[in-house]
């Protein structure tokens, strides 16, 4: 197993998700056989292949540019009436800079 | 007096304009259906009871009114929930979205109702798309309509299930690595991926933008030809969706096929369930009676598409997902220790398992110092595979293979071992990986009691999405391999 419980704690904290330590040692084994599985690529010379981040066409098929004009949107209240906490019109967060 | 779950689009609407039922009582009846039916099934999470008869008694007075009926006028769809509708919940199967409502439509949703489709509700799938069982909801797992004990496949399993439920007459579902394909074979019903771009996915919450599709489900081809010809065209709301004309699939219907080049990739005949291979090869059969020539061909990088997948799709969910953090909306854990605390403790408690196996992946490929090794990696194979495509289709004017190599297995089955699982997604992601169009239609069933559905995939060319649906409703109307639970 390359994958250690270190590496697991590390890449938990990198996605802000708190784990615990059962699924420290459930995720490990499992992660490790998917990443173990993948490496499966490495057999393929890719040297010369253009990387493909999107499904691409043309221009024309695809027009990436279009007038930057202002379009109604949705009201500040709509967005706010699902929000967890709100006031005055803004989301309301815990403190972000802590005293020292 | 007739059951009104079991028509065709075309058999609804004509029953409708010669008023010899109105809307309201189809819509009745589907509610009714659902009320009876749902609860050993559950491939709803919302049934908008008033909210749809509203919308029935609105086409009914359109038609009093003389006016003409719309392409889907009168016809009960079910959404899956991961589809915006302006005023419903829409929770992505997950405990982090339990209390998000809507603020806006899809487009899709839009341009459905704007056509006169009536919206029975929004369907179960794994949380956030992600799973093929719909076994990860974080609410219920939706049972298979043909065997209870069995899943209907996924991620779109609810959508899948309520068509061959006749608890729909047709369904939105979405399609990332097969998430609609997959659960249509499962559950013996008619589901289409268009390409990439084709549907516009404004209103549908990201999981793998670049991989993401919004398909319709069916009956028959023909509904669905009717569904993808609505939903689909160019949106300015999303810069990926296509300004390519959207042709008239159901003037396709019915062309004789005599002449198509069928290509049959030896790759996907490998390693699967005999009995599948088995109804394949009769179908193969079938579209040469039809005139077809099948075609030997070779997807020689087909191997290499699962972990190519996986390493893509992950990455792009692990960046989608950290919107849920608790600050806009969605769960907010109590009484954290500051703001880095808030997002570790919300997404603790809201994702479920798989989703967290994902995010943790995704993270783990994007990371400093393993990019080039895996995201690179995957974005070169990508490229591979898509060639592979482009090559083939040189040759052959579609593919079929098995949609998927297994047949609906039973529940808690396969929940425990991941890897096993993605595997069995290797026939469809292929297809997401290059952005062409697929189809899965009903193909016989297995031997055993009580039979299970068989799907067959057809593939085609970048936007020969007419030209799919002609293949699949010539072997449709020529084989009969429909199954009804």
């Amino acid at each position: 197993m390359a994958l250690t419980e270190k590496d697991v704690r590390y890449v938990a904290e990198l996605a802000h998700l708190e784990l615990s330590e059962t699924e420290v040692r459930k995720f490990l084994p499992q992660l490790d056989s998917i990443l173990q599985y993948v490496q499966k690529l490495n057999e393929l010379d890719t040297q010369r292949v253009e990387p493909m981040a999107q499904v691409t066409f043309t221009e024309a098929s695809h027009p990436a540019w279009r007038e930057d004009l202002a379009r109604p949107g949705l009201s500040r209240d709509e967005p706010l009436s699902n929000a967890p906490e709100s006031g005055g019109g803004c989301f309301k967060v815990p403190k972000v800079i802590e005293r020292e | 007096m007739p059951d009104w779950t079991e028509l065709t689009i075309n058999e609804l609407q004509s029953l409708l304009t010669s008023r010899q039922v109105s809307a309201e009582e189809v819509t009745r009846a589907h509610l009714e259906r659902i009320a009876s039916k749902d609860s050993e099934i559950r491939a709803y999470l919302t049934v908008a009871e008033e909210r749809a008869l509203e919308q029935a008694r609105a086409v009914d007075r359109r038609l009093a009114a003389g006016e003409p009926l719309g392409p889907l006028g009168g016809v009960p769809v079910a959404v899956k929930d991961v589809i915006l509708i302006r005023g419903l919940a829409n929770t992505c199967a997950s405990k982090m979205l339990e209390n998000f409502i809507a603020p806006y439509s899809a487009t899709a949703v839009e341009r459905m109702e704007q056509a006169g489709a009536i919206i029975l509700g929004k369907t179960n799938c794994d949380e956030f798309a992600m799973g093929s069982s719909t076994e990860n909801s974080g609410f219920y797992p939706t049972h298979n309509p043909h065997d209870l004990s069995r899943v209907p496949g996924g991620s779109s399993g609810g959508s899948a299930a309520a068509v061959a439920a006749r608890l729909a007459t047709v369904a939105l579902g979405s399609d990332t690595g097969g998430s609609i394909r997959q659960p249509a074979a499962f559950c013996g019903v008619v589901g289409m991926m268009g390409t990439y771009g084709r549907v516009s996915r404004y209103g549908l919450v990201a999981f793998a933008s670049s991989l993401d599709h919004i398909g319709p489900f069916g009956r028959s081809v023909r509904d669905v030809a009717r569904l993808l010809g609505v939903i689909a065209g160019r949106d300015p709301r999303d810069s990926t969706s296509a300004d390519v004309p959207v042709e008239n699939y159901e003037a396709a219907l019915g062309r004789p096929v005599t002449g198509f080049k069928i290509g049959v990739p030896e790759e996907y005949f490998k390693g699967l369930n005999p009995e599948i291979g088995d109804n394949i090869q009769k179908g193969l059969h079938l579209f040469g009676r039809l005139g077809c020539e099948i075609v030997p061909i070779r997807l020689p990088h087909t191997e290499y598409a699962i972990a190519c997948y996986y390493i893509i799709c992950t990455a792009e969910a692990s960046s989608n997902l950290a919107r849920y953090d608790g600050v806009r909306y969605g769960l907010r854990a109590p009484n954290p220790a500051g703001l880095r605390d808030l997002y570790k403790q919300t997404r603790h408690q809201g994702f479920g398992p798989e989703v967290k196996r994902r995010i943790m992946l995704g993270t783990y490929v994007l990371s400093s110092g393993y990019y080039d090794a895996y995201y690179l990696k995957a974005q070169q194979v990508r490229a591979l595979i898509t060639r592979d495509f482009v090559e083939a289709f040189d040759e052959v004017d579609a593919i079929v293979t098995p949609t998927s190599p297994i047949p609906p297995f039973k529940l808690g089955e396969r929940l425990n071992d991941p890897l096993q699982m993605y595997l069995a997604d290797i026939y469809t992601v292929t297809a997401s990986l290059a952005g062409i169009p697929g189809i899965s239609i009903p193909c016989g069933t297995t031997r055993g009691h009580p039979p299970l559905p068989v799907g067959m995939q057809i593939l085609a060319r970048h936007f020969d999405e007419a030209r799919l649906l002609q293949l699949a409703e010539a072997f449709e109307r020529e084989g009969g391999f429909h199954i009804h639970p």
